[in-house]
């Protein structure tokens, strides 16, 4: 993700002579195309297994991708500044042995949040300082920290795992707010807040478009690309972190292969919810409802007993899909 | 107009997308669900043709198979949890992760299902109890008395695991080792993870051979590893110098072991395996059988298994299969 990647999303699209009004731009968004899906989803489940409109097993469902989506967040404004951490899944590995330590010197529940919420952050500041500072190419740095942060997990853990969380730290990833309310959709929906106002009604989230679309001339306008950067992957680092408190609270263990391959699933969601991977455009909201559509279609094909190969192509073709779908569309339009 | 359409085409392709699996359930029958550590596994495949055995023979009971497509603990957790979304009665498993299950497992148990493990096992909190398709002490003396038998005067042998964590294959080792006195010509140099991939077991049985020269022959307990090392042996050109054995299936093991690049190798009958899972499952189920310390389970054809202090029981000894028998095995799994 190197400035010289950054071509222009948009070509050859006339210049309309008026205005859309709000409504009909709102309803033409990437966002409405992905909630039409969900709902179309939604109503293909119900309809095709009897078992899917139960509030228990829905909320059984959204561990699909709770985890998953804090971090998708984090990484969606990332990948709107033109960079990609894929060392999130390590991160997770490293956070989650990092708490196993502290559990067996003793900690309790809150300095194990912290031991994970640290570890998160500083994972995001070495990946930071990396990209950020000496300017190598995120892609190439967090490639390298992704074996860096699991290897340091399977040096301490090797073939055994970390068990005997305290009966409090379960409560993070097994728990319940209220009702079927879990307490890891209470903090996805929270992140959900706090990333959309962020980047939707701060001024950090209009810089963060500006460097993505173009870093130079983001420079030039007085934004301190290289601290906001930095300041992002910390922001991931930390999400990841918090995904680790969930998955080990959730798991009850810890093993070094925790996690693995969540960094794909991760830019899936980001890139289904309508981020542009060479960065400048995406929003929060988008990034939400990809999240459930990812978990309703895992969890609808699960219902169905579909083989994970399956859903894996399933999942492959939607992606596809729904990208592809507004490029033909437009180009339709044209002719 | 635009956007109407966009949406409709949209959604149908979803809805296509979603209903075209959909399948009719069937309320009367037993519902057990057999969960593998990943499907397209050829072990696992034969244990669910054990299933269905079972299952005709029963006649009251609908198999069904399923798995994630990693071998991660993660994966298995979103199988089960659609499991019990569905309230099915019963679940058998081969656990990827002795420990991350137990949480969802024990969900399983509150709801009412009947939970076993089977191969590789869930820790005894998440299930009713475990069937071990042998004893460890027998496959751990297996493996390496299968290295010996060829080798009289002795020699380097090295171990091709799977993952660093694998329950089973751990224990094998461990209990490779505990007997490594009774063969004292036998020298175990290496232990290397190739994580049940072909491409990585392939890779790691190479370096094996260009890190020992002397190296006799490479035991490899997993299914994934023993032919990859076999086809490693057979590239380096030193089949005959180098025996590949341990555990795998006759059917992908047949043309090495008739090219002599491996001269025996041991596993237990995976269909026996799904066979006896699924017969314990349905008594657990049914109530006929309880789950604990002493308690014997019948399993049809297979007899009975007895449960240990920590409710687990085996199911048979390891079988060898070579040059005489694997054409009579090859064909079945």
């Amino acid at each position: 993700m190197s400035d010289a990647t950054e071509a222009p999303t948009h070509t050859g699209r006339q210049i309309p002579d008026r205005l859309q009004n709000p409504l009909t731009r709102a309803l033409q968004s990437w966002e409405a195309l992905l909630l039409v899906v969900a709902v179309a989803i939604f109503i293909a489940n119900s309809m095709a297994s009897p078992y899917f409109l139960d509030p228990w097993n829905l909320s059984d469902a959204t561990f699909n991708f709770t985890e998953k989506a804090m971090i998708a967040f984090a990484m969606a404004l990332l990948i709107i500044s033109g960079e990609i951490d894929l060392s999130v899944g390590a991160i997770i590995a490293l956070a989650s042995t990092a708490m196993g330590l502290a559990m067996q010197a003793g900690a309790g529940t809150p300095v194990l949040v912290l031991v994970g919420l640290a570890t998160g952050l500083l994972c995001g500041a070495f990946n930071g300082l990396l990209v950020a500072r000496f300017g190598l190419p995120s892609i190439v740095v967090t490639i390298g920290t992704m074996s860096l942060f699991r290897g340091i997990s399977y040096i301490v853990l090797g073939d055994s795992a970390f068990t005997g969380y305290p009966s409090g730290f379960a409560w993070f990833g097994q728990g319940y707010v209220f009702w079927v309310i879990t307490v890891e959709l209470v903090i996805f929906t929270i992140a959900a807040i706090i990333f959309g106002i962020l980047l939707h009604r701060t001024n950090f989230g209009r810089m963060v478009y500006a460097i993505g679309n173009n870093a130079t001339a983001a420079r030039f306008s007085g934004i301190r690309v290289e601290r906001i950067k930095f300041t992002l992957f910390l922001l991931t680092g930390l999400m990841s972190g918090i995904a680790a408190i969930c998955l080990t609270s959730r798991l009850g263990s810890t093993r070094p292969s925790i996690a693995a391959g969540f960094e794909l699933e991760v830019v899936t969601i980001v890139v289904l919810g309508g981020v542009s991977i060479l960065g400048g455009s995406g929003s929060i909201p988008g990034v939400v409802i990809a999240a459930l559509v990812m978990g309703l279609v895992t969890f609808g094909l699960g219902l169905l007993n579909v083989p994970g190969i399956v859903m894996s192509i399933i999942m492959g073709l939607l992606l596809i899909g729904v990208i592809a779908l507004p490029r033909l569309w437009s180009m339709a339009r044209r002719r | 107009m635009s956007i109407l359409k966009k949406a409709l085409t949209t959604a149908a392709l979803a809805t296509a997308l979603i209903a075209g699996s959909a399948h009719a359930q069937d309320g009367e029958k037993m519902r057990i669900a057999l969960v593998a550590k990943a499907l397209g596994i050829g072990f696992f495949e034969a244990a669910n043709k054990g299933a269905e055995e079972a299952a005709a023979e029963l006649g009251d009971v609908e198999i069904i198979y399923t798995g994630p497509t990693d071998t991660t603990a993660e994966g298995q957790i979103e199988v089960i949890n659609s499991l019990i979304a569905q309230k099915v009665d019963a679940i058998a498993i081969s656990a990827n992760d002795t420990d991350a299950l137990v949480p969802t497992l024990k969900k399983a148990m509150q709801r009412g299902i009947t939970v076993i493990s089977w191969d590789s096992g869930v820790a005894p909190e998440g299930r009713a109890m475990q069937l071990n398709p042998s004893s460890a002490p027998l496959i751990g003396n297996t493996i390496i008395k299968l290295a010996a038998d060829h080798l009289p005067e002795g020699g380097d042998v090295a171990v091709l695991s799977a993952t660093t964590t694998s329950t089973n294959q751990n224990t094998w080792i461990e209990e490779m080792n505990k007997v490594k006195g009774d063969y004292p010509n036998i020298n175990v140099v290496a232990t290397v993870y190739g994580d049940d991939l072909a491409d990585k077991s392939y890779r790691e049985a190479q370096g094996l051979m260009q890190s020992y020269p002397d190296l006799k022959a490479i035991i490899a307990p997993t299914s994934v590893g023993i032919v990859a090392a076999a086809q490693a042996v057979t590239d380096a050109g030193k089949v005959g110098q180098v025996n590949v054995t341990g555990l795998g299936l006759p059917s992908e093991m047949a043309g090495h072991v008739k090219s002599g690049a491996s001269q025996s190798f041991a596993i237990w009958n995976p269909i026996d395996l799904g066979y006896s899972a699924t017969m314990i499952a349905y008594h657990l189920a049914k109530g006929d059988a309880t789950a604990e310390p002493g308690a014997t389970i019948a399993i049809g054809r297979m007899g009975e298994v007895t449960l240990d202090d920590n409710t687990e029981a085996a199911m048979a000894d390891p079988f060898t299969y070579d040059a005489s028998n694997i054409d009579e095995f090859s064909s079945v799994f």
